[in-house]
């Protein structure tokens, strides 16, 4: 799905990502955990094409294809989907309008006609109902108004409507009650397939409960410093980080 | 008190050219005329050394080429009816009222003639283009809905231009008895993009609890100059709403005045503005609150792309008697391109104690992040771009409440590829 070699990157001069090297396979979840600052996001980032990241060395593959030689949309249509941490407020536009030109460009993309009025608003109530999203939110604004919770179903809901090959979740957990979490986790549950890939950002342990993940792997310093199972997370959540960060130092003493 | 004669070399020439020139309101407003033709003695064009057009260059309208030019060619003018509107039309080509492509019924209740009793409140004229207007006047049309009548129909009045040179002046006025309403459509448009002027000059008086919705609608060429002159006065609980929606000209100064003349009265003035290329937009507003417990709302908003520039200039003036006034103004824009150019400026004058006035303005670039998340959700550059320029003037879009005529102004964006839809 895609092979991450020895990645590179800084913002603004300052070296945040430090040779991170991952493989995901088809149907794979990965999870990705980390102390704050260790380049979580940056990844997310990096890999969705946000321009403010200056990639200096390293190479992604995303399924064949060299992901630094495309564009976000271009990722996207490709089949990647960043659920945001913060998803952002657009006034004015309306939510439906916006995924029906997204999933038209995504169809042309691929060569096929776009959806119907009907078929698109079928698949709405369908996906929405995944996320328990009401039908008057979809409606609305891009996230305009919308509470933490409502952004964070909205993402999911978003992802749902534009079935991605590879999902990258940024923190999606962050800032949601334990009911709002189970909506969250739920939903991405029913889009788990042995063809679509997930890797999952996330400071702790509490959404791996819900989502169950295949790896789990540790970044510090913008390198994967150790992988392993889900029982990984769950040692994380009982130690914290502080022992990995000695294993580092130690290890680079 | 004796009058300065003011001469320059370029009001000569431009003087020159009308002097074969009778003015359409001569029969019916000879001393409308000979105050406009006693101003021009003491006018001159403006230069940007006076404030009120400290960025609106006039150079190449004082030294341009210009006649009064009749057209009797047929003209196709379907596109740029509004389809299913069934409105009245009323043409004016170069300027002259042409009989032959306008259609409309005139009655009792509403009342349309060609050089009939004008309106204007006043003889004083502020700039020399006033002046011009009414001592030079091409064809001259009032428009009136008699007291308690709603109008059945609405009225589009379409000036074309489609000469070299052709210098324009209609002079237009709308009187809305009491308790009337009507809806007025004006749209300026170009054949053959020929290079022009239009001057022109519209007076409204809006009586006692009456309703007035104007949508003007600009779509003329590059080489197109407008100018629009509109004085509006309005009458207790009045109401009246404006929306000017510049698609497309050169050089463009829309100068819209508004007097409220009594309590109770609404006002709304909107507008739109998407120069590109090397186009000039100019919006100078005036609102004058006269009187106690009146509304005023301003809403415009601007998009310019290439090396355009915008003027906003937005007055509001609250007399000391004019208390309880609510008068909010905004004007929000956005640059596309960093060789364009906005001037903004909001001048609140408030003499009175017990109001609330408020002001805003805004000139910003695209949200990046936005555009982002746009893409990231596989929506290419454009697409996202034009998403957010629709969304950024909905808004105003909406307050043309019309729907035949707003799509064809949305109609005329997507054609432009300004818009998303």
């Amino acid at each position: 799905m895609i092979s991450i070699k020895n990645i590179h990157a800084q913002i603004e001069g300052k070296k945040i990502l430090n040779g991170l090297s991952l493989d995901v396979k088809p149907g794979e979840v990965h999870a990705i955990m980390g102390p704050n600052g260790s380049g979580k996001s940056t990844l997310a980032a990096v890999l969705a094409g946000r321009e403010d990241y200056e990639v200096t060395e390293g190479s992604v593959d995303f399924l064949g294809k060299n992901l630094f030689e495309l564009a976000p949309e271009e990722r996207a249509r490709e089949g990647m989907f960043l659920a945001f941490q913060y998803p952002i407020e657009i006034p004015g536009v309306s939510n439906l309008n916006f995924l029906k030109a997204a999933i038209a460009e995504q169809r042309k993309h691929k060569g096929l006609e776009p959806l119907t009025a009907r078929e698109f608003l079928n698949l709405v109530a369908e996906k929405s109902k995944l996320v328990e999203l009401d039908g008057q939110l979809a409606n609305r604004s891009v996230n305009e108004g919308f509470s933490g919770g409502e952004k964070k179903r909205n993402e999911i809901f978003q992802m749902a409507m534009l079935a991605p090959k590879l999902a990258i979740l940024d923190e999606t957990d962050s800032g949601l009650d334990i009911d709002a979490l189970r909506i969250v986790a739920d939903g991405v549950n029913s889009l788990r397939s042995p063809e679509r890939s997930f890797i999952i950002i996330t400071h702790y342990q509490r959404l791996l409960e819900y989502i169950i993940p295949d790896f789990v792997h540790v970044l510090y310093k913008g390198r994967i410093v150790k992988s392993g199972t889900k029982e990984l997370a769950l040692e994380l959540e009982e130690k914290g980080y502080d022992w990995i960060k000695e294993e580092v130092e130690t290890a680079n003493a | 008190m004796e009058a300065t004669i003011i001469t320059s070399p370029a009001k000569e020439k431009f003087l020159s050219s009308l002097a074969n020139h009778k003015s359409a309101l001569l029969e019916n407003a000879p001393e409308l005329v000979s105050a406009a033709l006693a101003s021009l003695d003491e006018l001159d064009f403006p230069t940007t050394r006076v404030e009120d057009w400290k960025y609106t260059r006039t150079a190449r309208i004082s030294n341009g080429e210009w006649s009064i030019i009749k057209n009797r060619n047929k003209i196709d003018i379907t596109p740029f009816l509004i389809r299913d509107l069934n409105a009245d039309v009323i043409v004016f080509v170069n300027g002259f009222f042409s009989n032959e492509l306008s259609s409309f019924s005139s009655s009792e209740k509403t009342s349309i003639t060609i050089g009939g009793k004008h309106q204007r409140e006043t003889k004083a004229f502020k700039n020399i283009f006033q002046a011009l207007n009414v001592a030079y006047c091409t064809s001259a049309v009032n428009i009136s809905v008699a007291k308690n009548i709603v109008a059945e129909k609405p009225i589009q009045i379409l000036h074309i231009v489609t000469d070299e040179k052709a210098l324009a002046q209609p002079f237009i006025s709308i009187h809305s008895e009491k308790s009337s309403q009507l809806h007025i459509l004006e749209s300026f448009v170009s054949v053959g993009e020929k290079k022009s002027f239009t001057n022109r000059s519209l007076n409204i008086t809006v009586d006692e609890n009456a309703q007035l919705h104007l949508d003007k609608i600009q779509i003329e060429c590059d080489d197109n100059f407008l100018l629009n002159e509109d004085n509006i006065h309005i009458a207790d609980n009045g109401h009246f709403t404006i929306n000017t929606l510049t698609v497309d000209g050169g050089w463009v100064r829309n100068s819209l005045n508004i007097s409220l003349d009594g309590q109770n009265i609404e006002a709304n003035l909107n507008g739109i503005f998407l120069p590109r290329r090397k186009q000039f937009v100019d919006n100078h507003t005036k609102v004058d609150h006269r009187f106690p417990n009146c509304n005023s709302n301003e809403l415009y908003k601007g998009i310019l792309d290439d090396q355009s520039t915008g003027v906003f200039n937005g007055k509001v003036y609250v007399h000391p008697d004019a208390q309880k006034t609510n008068a909010y103004q905004s004007n929000a824009n956005i640059l596309l391109s960093n060789d364009a150019q906005m001037n903004t400026k909001p001048e609140l004058e408030i003499y009175a104690d017990d109001v609330k006035c408020s002001h805003g303005t805004t000139t910003g670039q695209m949200d990046e992040n936005a555009l982002f998340y746009l893409k990231s959700r596989g929506l290419g550059d454009e697409s996202a771009r034009k998403l957010l320029s629709t969304a950024f003037i909905n808004d105003v879009l909406y307050k043309v409440t019309n729907e035949k005529v707003r799509e064809y102004v949305v109609g005329e964006l997507v054609r432009r590829e300004l818009l998303f839809v």
